[in-house]
């Protein structure tokens, strides 16, 4: 029987991580994510969590451990945040190649320069091609919900696949909400006992992090990329079985109130929630505006997010990191991409927000569906909302 | 002229993790890479073990109560290292018959 | 829904408040959010908190810049901040001062309710620091009908220990007794 509790959802992400039963915990504090890691210890400490806890001296350290540490066959967990996650950056990329499933919960914050602190996406999408699959959470229940499942999935023979269950930092990590932590019988029924697909065992030795030279990288790279792609089925089929126990729905990709939408906004993470609010009282005054929401990034689900914006006349893609050097944000250029064969192509905004803490509100929406309705031609590059005019 | 394909393998052929056994190094002779040998003159040899542990590929062999050192000719690469390190010019690099 | 916003310094629990009060109004089966202003958090600077309650669940997660109630744990924060920023005009005003509603009036040229208590002095009392957020919250409780004494037992105990939670707990029912709108306390 879950516990209904009032718990800051960086707390409730290690709690969940208690239910799965992790074995190692490697990682290294940095705000918005310490309260995480900071919370497994004393679990650790205090004994609740029979885990080996490594207190790395760098985030570079924490994820070769964490490599390390599932080709040895264990549950691993580790947490970061921006600097982090750029300082994890030479064994992110590995870890998918290596297929260890290592579970890392992003606390998302922007990158440095300038330094900031605050909330927003450009640490995962520096690394959104590096093969890992990407859940986003929108609230402190799915944070839990999405943690457990990262498990499941990642852990899953069919994938063997790193997961990072991103969490916007602070307007979601330091939020305290009301969550459903699942009990541990609960827990059991869905999450299996981690059964490595390679295993290092000193009985039966691996060459584990191979050189690949010309005649077999191609292939390597291949290999990965089909696994990851093949992980959506997995992906759909666990949140399948995470309803079945504990009741609660996740799709790949959600829609909120599209049917007759002429604008619909994409949008992933926490923002959707208020965004939902927003279109609510759009609706109400006449509006026909809607919302799809991203819960999986990588691998990147076209057809699910084609069949929700199919019919569609104008999208609208929140981007909350800003590509430099291109027309459009990450989530704007796929968008785009995705869209371009479609039979009735929609005319595709991108517009970027909520950089570094900036907050997001009601009214940026209302402003988004105001300037597509407004627009004539089409949109040749992003445009920035909440910005001095 | 036309690139061969360079590829030896296809992506789902591959082990999971791109894995290997381990110990493959051992069934690759590099000593067919060699165009001089190590030979040794016992009467210099002062069983000092310079070329022991100067070998950059490990392939001498402690000889024991011989008191010499004796290089894995399946393995020696020819560098010649053993024989610059060696204080007592007792090993001498010499071309191999072909 | 409710909306609060919290006013104090680093270091005197304003941010506990708010997730002190969420966690109660949790526990009684209610929805609540509770949420600081994010930053380098440091001892004496002005902070803020906010809090939501709401009796069906909450998706806003935008920052409150409408409050129905602010609260305000330590009166020197009004000279350098607009505590009644964006408050609604039917909204409370609730400010520990050893000053009345009246001197308050004049002085800041506050226009909605409120309510004020010495919490400082209970808090000097009762808990023997000047920590004034347990006090504020007996106060806010009772003007605003959020809570009694007997639903903050658990989180109390939960978040103080049973060394603190006890002394907490009469600092709470001090000022829930005490306090009243439109009043001095």
């Amino acid at each position: 029987m879950s516990k209904r509790v009032g718990i800051e959802v960086s707390l409730a992400v290690a709690e969940a991580v208690k239910l799965a039963d992790a074995d190692v915990v490697a990682a290294y504090p940095i705000t918005p994510q310490t309260h995480i890691v900071e919370h497994l210890s004393e679990l650790v400490a205090d004994g609740e969590l029979d885990a080996a806890y490594i207190p790395v001296e760098s985030e570079h350290s924490a994820m070769s451990s964490c490599i390390g540490s599932s080709a040895a066959g264990a549950r691993t967990f580790t947490a970061t945040s921006s600097q982090g996650l750029a300082l994890m950056n030479e064994m992110i990329f590995i870890a998918p190649v290596l297929r260890t499933p290592v579970i890392l919960a992003i606390a998302n914050r922007a990158l440095s320069a300038p330094i900031n602190i605050w909330n927003d996406h450009s640490d995962i999408m520096s690394v959104r091609d590096a093969g890992w699959i990407c859940l986003f959470a929108e609230n402190g229940q799915e944070a839990v919900d999405m943690t457990l499942a990262a498990f499941r999935i990642g852990e899953d023979p069919q994938v063997s696949l790193p997961v990072s269950v991103n969490i916007d930092g602070f307007t979601l990590s330091h939020f305290i909400e009301p969550i459903l932590l699942p009990d541990k019988a609960e827990v059991d029924r869905f999450l299996p006992p981690f059964k490595p697909v390679i295993k290092l065992d000193i009985a039966q030795p691996i060459s584990v992090g191979l050189l690949a030279p010309p005649e077999s990288y191609t292939e390597a790279r291949k290999a990965t990329d089909d696994a990851l792609l093949a992980s959506k089925a997995v992906v759909k089929k666990a949140f399948d079985e995470y309803e079945a126990v504990f009741g609660r729905r996740y799709q790949v990709v959600e829609s909120y109130r599209v049917e007759d939408a002429e604008t619909v906004i994409v949008a992933m993470g926490s923002i959707a929630e208020t965004a939902s609010i927003a279109i609510d009282e759009m609706r109400e005054a006449g509006q026909k505006v809607g919302l799809v929401r991203l819960r999986l990034w990588r691998p990147f689900p076209a057809e699910e997010l084609a069949a929700a914006l199919s019919a569609a006349k104008n999208v609208a893609v929140i981007d909350r990191h800003m590509v430099l050097g291109v027309d459009n944000g990450p989530l704007g250029l796929e968008v785009k991409s995705l869209l371009y064969d479609a039979p009735n192509r929609p005319r595709v905004f991108n517009y970027v927000l909520g950089l570094g803490g900036r907050d997001v509100t009601r009214d940026d929406f209302r402003d988004i569906a105001a300037r597509v309705s407004s627009s004539q031609g089409v949109q040749t590059r992003y445009e920035i909302v909440g910005v001095l005019a | 002229m036309k690139k061969p394909i360079e590829a030896i393998v296809k992506a789902g052929d591959l082990p999971v993790g791109f894995t290997a056994q381990p110990g493959s190094t051992v069934a690759f002779k590099t000593g067919d890479w060699r165009s001089v040998r190590p030979v040794l003159d016992r009467e210099k040899c002062i069983y000092c073990g310079f070329c022991y542990y100067y070998c950059p590929d490990g392939v001498y062999q402690d000889m024991g109560a011989e008191k010499w050192y004796k290089p894995d000719l399946d393995y020696c690469k020819g560098c010649g290292v053993c024989a610059h390190e060696c204080p007592k010019k007792a090993i001498t690099m010499t071309l191999e018959e072909v | 829904m409710i909306e609060i916003r919290f006013h104090g310094r680093g270091g005197q629990g304003a941010v506990t408040s708010a997730e002190l009060m969420a966690q109660t109004a949790i526990g009684m089966g209610k929805f609540a959010q509770a949420f600081p202003s994010f930053g380098p958090e440091r001892r004496g600077a002005p902070v803020t908190a906010f809090l939501r309650i709401s009796e069906t669940p909450i998706k806003l997660r935008e920052k409150v810049y409408e409050p129905d109630v602010v609260v305000v744990l330590d009166a020197t924060v009004m000279n350098v901040t607009k505590v009644d920023q964006g408050l609604k005009a039917d909204g409370v005003l609730l400010v520990n001062s050893h000053h009345g509603v009246e001197a308050l009036r004049r002085q800041y040229a506050f226009t909605q309710k409120m309510s004020v208590i010495d919490a400082l002095g209970i808090a000097l009392e009762v808990l023997k620091v000047p920590i004034t957020n347990t006090v504020m919250l007996g106060a806010f409780a009772k003007v605003m009908g959020q809570a009694t004494p007997d639903d903050v037992v658990e989180p109390f105990n939960h978040r103080f220990g049973p060394s603190l939670a006890p002394k907490n707990l009469e600092a709470f029912r001090r000022a829930y007794e005490a306090a009243n709108l439109e009043g001095r306390a």
